[in-house]
């Protein structure tokens, strides 16, 4: 099973699309309710990064009876240090973006902190490509 | 916590129903299928929130109640309504007159549920301090607990574990009558409901073993008999059957009147739809920091409960003018009352998610009926007209899969089936009657619906 989002680059008002629907499947699934939380969380934090900081991409969403595998590949600048941005505060976030109440720098602390497991890949001036891992089972 | 069948208040009148797709479409969880011309409800899904009784265009839902004979069964007859009941009546009925017609009907003692407002107050306010996980969300609404243990299941922790206000209320009439040396098997409790939800809540409660009522009258129902015998004259007054009832219980039901408690750090929603939204956003950590959260399934609140009489804005305009004659909760607003006796009926049992929204509680079969309802959706028009008796495109691949709808009852698909030769004119005709119902498809200048509709 395995669903496609095309997120669109400054849409704001968009995102939390992906999430929700991922959110409808794993209820479907009747997953735990504190494991849907987990991974609607890194979701929701994957699509406003993509949305904020990139110039557009994918999330697609694997589920298995065990895991679902979420993978996050945008355009865009890349992140030039990935132990840097994964530091809770900080923030590369635009003033715009943070009038708007987003780019707080908790972004990809809070998805590792709600994912089993994370990997990131990120060229600059490419793009970056997420990839996390939650058991379904808890 | 025992599974029970769900008891619902709402019931359909076939004779009433024609069978259209007005609630169909406005039921939140999705849990009404038109099945041989009739509106049918899935009891596992609904949660009473009254949405299919307001959109019926011919008044085919009605809601299930207690005959006012009843009372005669019982020495002592104890009216318990919310504040919410005087809102309806116009300006130039005094209390004393309303609360006179109510001794009329036979009653002999009379309690606004929200008299003991107060021990509310604290309790909330106690265990919005102790919680580790806020918001914590009001349990006031059954509607909204119901659709938070089937639709937002990572959020029952949130819910306060309080009985609904009724159950105490009941608890402190029976304990000032127990003062006053009458016995619980003497007294008749006859709770006044403003709507489905709180029906279905006595008869079936949530959190609680059993409620403490004996008896549940029809607002709607109850205000009629008012009309009827109320005094346009001078009456005596009953004030002193208000003495506990404080500002902050009559603004209780409306919009912000538990919320105004906790100041800033609280938010009040009305309307399930509104609810629904708000509620997204809290499984996604998407919400302010808040202590509180009031939901209410009826927009303007209890006053526009599906029971009451009269235009919802008006019957919040007079109650916030009564709410002004009264003084805010204070110290020892219960006088005589032993508070000891009535707070252990405050606490309800935990709240435990339902999970009917699940497709199979086999994970691996749940998977399949998923990539099956992804076929199935390329299939259909997605154009979520109805006329396969399900709110939309999905929710008929849904029912596909759970083997309760096929592929023919897409008029859509049956349409090319046909074109296909795959089936005949007749088969396609008795597809579309089980659903419709017989004779459906002729022309009828008499049938409701269409011209007919009070719109």
């Amino acid at each position: 099973m395995k669903l496609e989002f095309d997120i669109a680059s400054g849409d704001f008002s968009q995102a939390g699309q992906a999430s929700s629907r991922i959110k409808k499947v794993l209820k479907q699934l009747q997953v735990d309710p504190k494991v849907i939380k987990r991974i609607v969380v890194a979701v929701y934090e994957a699509e406003v990064n993509v949305v904020a900081h990139s110039l557009g991409g994918q999330i697609i969403a694997e589920f298995s009876n065990e895991y679902v595998e979420i993978t996050v590949q945008d355009c865009g600048p890349g992140i030039a240090d990935i132990g840097q941005a994964m530091t809770e505060g900080y923030s590369t976030a635009s003033k715009k973006v943070r009038d708007m109440g987003f780019g707080a720098g908790m972004g990809l602390p809070n998805i590792k902190r709600n994912t089993d497991e994370l990997s990131i890949e990120s060229t600059v001036g490419k793009g970056t490509c997420l990839k996390f891992k939650n058991n379904l089972n808890g | 916590m025992t599974t029970l069948t769900p008891y619902h208040a709402i019931k359909v009148d076939p004779d009433k129903c024609i069978g259209c797709t007005h609630c169909m479409k406005t039921c939140p969880t999705e849990a009404i299928r038109i099945k041989n011309g009739l509106a049918a409800i899935n009891a596992l899904r609904c949660v009473d929130c009254g949405n299919c009784l307001r959109s019926c265009p011919v008044d085919a839902f009605y809601v299930e109640h207690d005959n006012l004979h009843q009372i005669e069964d019982y020495k002592y007859r104890v009216a318990l309504f919310p504040a919410v009941m005087i809102g309806q009546f116009h300006e130039k009925y005094s209390e004393d007159q309303i609360y006179q017609a109510v001794l009329k009907l036979g009653f002999t003692h009379i309690f606004e549920v929200e008299q003991p407002i107060s021990l509310l107050v604290n309790e909330i306010k106690g265990q919005v301090r102790e919680a580790d996980s806020k918001p914590l969300i009001s349990s006031f609404c059954p509607a909204i607990v119901r659709l938070i243990r089937s639709k937002y299941p990572s959020l029952v922790d949130n819910i306060i574990p309080l009985k609904v206000p009724h159950d105490l209320a009941a608890a402190f009439a029976i304990e000032t009558l127990r003062k006053k040396g009458i016995e619980r098997e003497e007294i008749g409790l006859f709770y006044v409901s403003p709507c489905s939800a709180k029906m279905a809540a006595v008869k079936r409660p949530l959190g609680e073993k059993e409620s403490v009522v004996d008896g549940l009258i029809n607002m709607k129902d109850f205000y009629n008999r008012i009309m009827q015998v109320i005094s346009k004259d001078q009456v005596e007054d009953t004030s002193e059957l208000r003495k506990h009832l404080r500002r902050d219980g009559i603004l209780w039901s409306l919009p912000r009147g538990e919320a105004r408690h906790f100041k800033q750090k609280s938010m009040a929603v009305d309307g399930i739809n509104n609810v629904v939204k708000i509620l997204e956003r809290m499984e996604n950590d998407n919400v302010p920091d808040l202590d509180f959260l009031e939901l209410k399934s009826c927009h303007q609140g209890c006053a526009g409960g599906i029971l009451l009489t009269g235009n919802r804005f008006l019957t919040v305009e007079r109650l916030q003018k009564r709410s002004k004659r009264y003084p805010f909760i204070g110290e020892d607003d219960l006088g005589c009352v032993d508070c000891n006796a009535i707070e252990p009926t405050l606490k309800g049992e935990p709240i435990l998610p339902n999970y009917v929204f699940a497709l199979d509680a086999d994970r691996m079969k749940a998977l399949e009926k998923l990539q099956k309802m992804d076929r199935i959706l390329c299939q259909l028009p997605g154009i979520d007209c109805g006329a396969c008796g399900a709110p939309n495109c999905h929710a008929l691949a849904e029912d596909m899969v759970q083997g309760k709808a096929k592929m023919t009852d897409c008029v859509f698909l049956q349409n090319r089936y046909l074109n296909e030769n795959k089936i005949d004119v007749k088969r396609a005709t008795r597809n579309l009657e089980n659903t419709w119902g017989q004779n459906r498809f002729d022309a009828d200048c008499n049938k409701k619906g269409g011209r007919n509709e009070g719109f």
